[in-house]
């Protein structure tokens, strides 16, 4: 789509060949960057999870080795909980998706001729923002409480069962995660339906197609970049979130989800390679995911 | 949904050349990666080295500033909550700084910022910290702590009997108690009017879904152990905790316990997502004075597990005698029984108690604060694990906390 800028009717000759110093220099601190917070650390993480235990045998040392079965028995060990985490990254991009699509399309589409309300929902939707997001998932875990006004009214109404509850439960989870990543979801929607031509809108309905069929066959291809987008900025953060499912916040014991794990490994019972090869696996897997959807759904849709 | 390339020429030249930028970018990746793996090689090895660092110089005659790390609502505070009055008083008389801070939210996650200083003797910024005994046993295992020089330390000979000869430290030669209490149940006096008396109380139908736990494996696991019959002081056989974590893991599963969490438990308690509770002693004085008086403490019939947070210098603090000095000077009975009458918890210092007969004699008489031979005979310490147990058994409460 950004290529639309350059596409005037002259055709431009070949982009410059010659290797230039100062193009490297300029790359220097961007590649020195990359190989000290990026590459360092993942080789120590990839060494780390090959460790085994010291023969000294205290808590937490280890020393290097080759024990690649780390990874067996984390994939065993916790092959719940890191299904559990792409379950609930799935469910909380579709919430997004579905509640944010009918937002965006609002707020770039039909309020186009009220820039002032335009832009008051944008502030709308990037508000939450300004506050910690550890403290509206705080907020949240609190308005769901047993004794609250919601959980309570819903027992009034019968909806829910006397002796139910909704903190600590999936439920619980699958919202604060959908509630936390909506506006990821919203901005590029935004900017992508914000550029829709509502022309091709006008031309799909003058040929006698469906409203629904315009929708699907015009109005989803264009926006396809910002679903993209969106879909990639919720999923990956959501897979590797452990705020949300936290006992702290909104989880319980039954919803620890592979953030949870890493945390538990790491921080409390130092098994640094446990830890070390779940985020290799967490990587590894997102990598995997995200390049059949980006092949699949096109990646020129990205640019 | 693939897409062929577009026709126009200009955008197919422009992803041509994005597409052998990317290539190349991933060959200068490539080279970097080569001397980030001989670069990580280096230092490799995870926790503690084989030897064991060595105590920093003592510069306290010269350097007359000390940091001191702890825990909330640890030390007296004044109506603002703005200074502390028997800290400001130690500076006066000392003529040594010391900055309070509010570091220590949990052992694990303090000691996950600090020991791969402490591992190399640095210095982490703290000269004095308060962690739980068992916390404290590693540090000294590793040899992370300063030897005390007790001859600069005379009032430590106010120290509880009791609590003179522990396990991970005989002499206490490297750690001194600063406050200590009590773990047991506690309940929402409005939801469950009849109260509670021990633990089997907390699995009753009634409170389903409704109970909390906490995180400290010592004290959970601890109070399941007492209330079968198992003294948790002594050395005991594995199958008596993987009897206690068979409770534990049932009353989980079955949705009894409603959520297992740190020092958050009384975010729970004061929504009431949790209607009763184990919990800490000194916890419930303050949550009562913040909530209004709605909850009520009380040591399990089967036993309560007793605890303390101790002083200990790190390896690489270079202040030990002015740190050593400061813990003197909470080692004398009116210090101590002034901050006793602020924090609620136990003072281990022999003759606070009649010092707080001076400031104030109701709660010379609170079991909490001041606890009787017969309240602390109804309490246990959980004996030290060794190194394999802390794992092995860390592993198992862990699993259940992650349900795996």
């Amino acid at each position: 789509m950004a290529f639309s800028a350059f596409a005037s009717g002259t055709v431009q000759e070949q982009a410059p060949r010659r290797k230039s110093r100062i193009a490297l220099l300029l790359l220097l601190p961007g590649i020195l960057y990359l190989v000290l917070f990026f590459l360092v650390p993942l080789v120590s993480l990839l060494i780390t999870s090959l460790q085994a235990p010291s023969a000294l045998g205290d808590i937490g040392v280890y020393e290097t080795a080759f024990q690649w079965q780390n990874y067996v028995v984390s994939i065993t060990q916790y092959g719940d909980q890191i299904l559990r985490s792409f379950l609930y990254a799935v469910l909380a991009t579709v919430f997004a998706l579905i509640f944010s699509y009918p937002l965006a399309y609002f707020i770039g589409v039909k309020a186009r001729n009220w820039p002032l309300l335009q832009n008051l929902m944008l502030v709308l939707v990037i508000a939450p923002f300004f506050i910690s997001f550890l403290l509206r998932t705080l907020a949240w875990k609190s308005l769901l409480s047993d004794e609250s006004a919601f959980v309570t009214g819903l027992k009034a109404l019968s909806l829910l069962a006397p002796d139910a509850h909704i903190t600590g439960t999936p439920v619980a989870v699958v919202f604060g995660l959908t509630y936390n990543f909506i506006p990821f979801m919203t901005l590029p929607l935004y900017a992508a339906l914000e550029r829709l031509d509502t022309r091709y809108l006008e031309a799909g309905s003058d040929l006698y197609a469906h409203p629904f069929t315009v929708f699907r066959t015009v109005t989803i291809p264009l926006s396809m970049p910002g679903i993209v987008s969106g879909v990639l900025l919720t999923f990956i953060p959501a897979a590797g979130d452990y705020v949300n499912a936290s006992r702290e916040f909104l989880g319980g014991t039954g919803t620890a989800m592979i953030g949870n794990v890493i945390e538990s490994n790491f921080l409390v019972q130092l098994n640094y390679p446990a830890a070390a090869s779940l985020s290799i696996i967490l990587m590894v897997v997102i990598l995997a995911i995200v390049t059949v959807y980006v092949r699949r759904s096109g990646t020129e849709d990205l640019l | 949904m693939i897409r062929s390339i577009p026709t126009d020429p200009m955008v197919q030249r422009l992803i041509r050349d994005a597409q052998s930028a990317s290539l190349s970018r991933r060959n200068v990746l490539t080279g970097a990666g080569i001397s980030v793996a001989a670069l990580s090689l280096a230092a490799c090895s995870t926790g503690p080295a084989t030897a064991k660092p060595t105590a920093a110089a003592d510069k306290s005659s010269t350097d007359k500033n000390i940091k001191w790390d702890n825990w909330a609502a640890y030390l007296d505070e004044d109506a603002d909550g703005k200074t502390h009055p028997t800290l400001d008083a130690f500076e006066k008389k000392s003529g040594i700084a010391v900055k309070y801070t509010v570091a220590v939210d949990d052992n694990n996650t303090y000691y996950g910022k600090v020991k791969d200083q402490l591992a190399l003797g640095q210095n982490i910024g703290a000269d004095l910290v308060c962690l739980t005994d068992w916390m404290v046993s590693r540090l000294i295992r590793f040899g992370y702590v300063q030897n005390f020089d007790l001859s600069k330390i005379p009032n430590a000979t106010n120290l509880t009997p009791s609590l003179k000869n522990v396990d991970f430290d005989p002499g206490r030669t490297k750690s001194l108690p600063w406050q200590g209490g009590f773990a047991g149940i506690c309940w929402n006096k409005d939801k469950v009017p009849g109260g509670l008396k021990s633990v089997d109380d907390l699995w009753d139908k009634s409170l389903k879904g409704r109970v909390g736990v906490l995180s400290e494996m010592r004290d959970t696991i601890g109070l399941i152990m007492l209330q079968d019959g198992v003294d948790i002081s002594t050395k005991w056989a594995d199958s008596k905790f993987d009897n206690a974590i068979d409770v534990f893991r049932k009353q989980v599963t079955d949705g009894q316990i409603r959520n297992i969490k740190g020092n958050a438990y009384l975010e729970d308690l004061k929504s009431e997502d949790t209607l009763a509770a184990i919990c800490w002693s000194g916890d419930i004085t303050v949550i009562n004075t913040e909530a209004g008086d709605k909850w009520q403490f009380a040591i399990p019939e089967a036993g309560g597990t007793l605890w303390n947070d101790n002083f200990v210098i790190p390896i690489g603090s270079p202040k030990k005698s002015a740190a050593e000095e400061l813990i003197n000077y909470y080692y004398q009975p009116e210090v101590a029984a002034e901050v006793a009458a602020w924090v609620n918890y136990i003072t281990p210092v022999v003759g606070a108690r009649e010092a707080m007969q001076a400031i104030n004699p109701a709660l010379a008489d609170n079991q909490l604060i001041f606890p009787d031979e017969k309240t602390l005979s109804n309490t246990k310490v959980f004996r030290t694990l060794t190194a394999a147990e802390e794992s092995k058994f860390g592993a198992a409460f862990q699993a259940v906390l992650l349900g795996s």
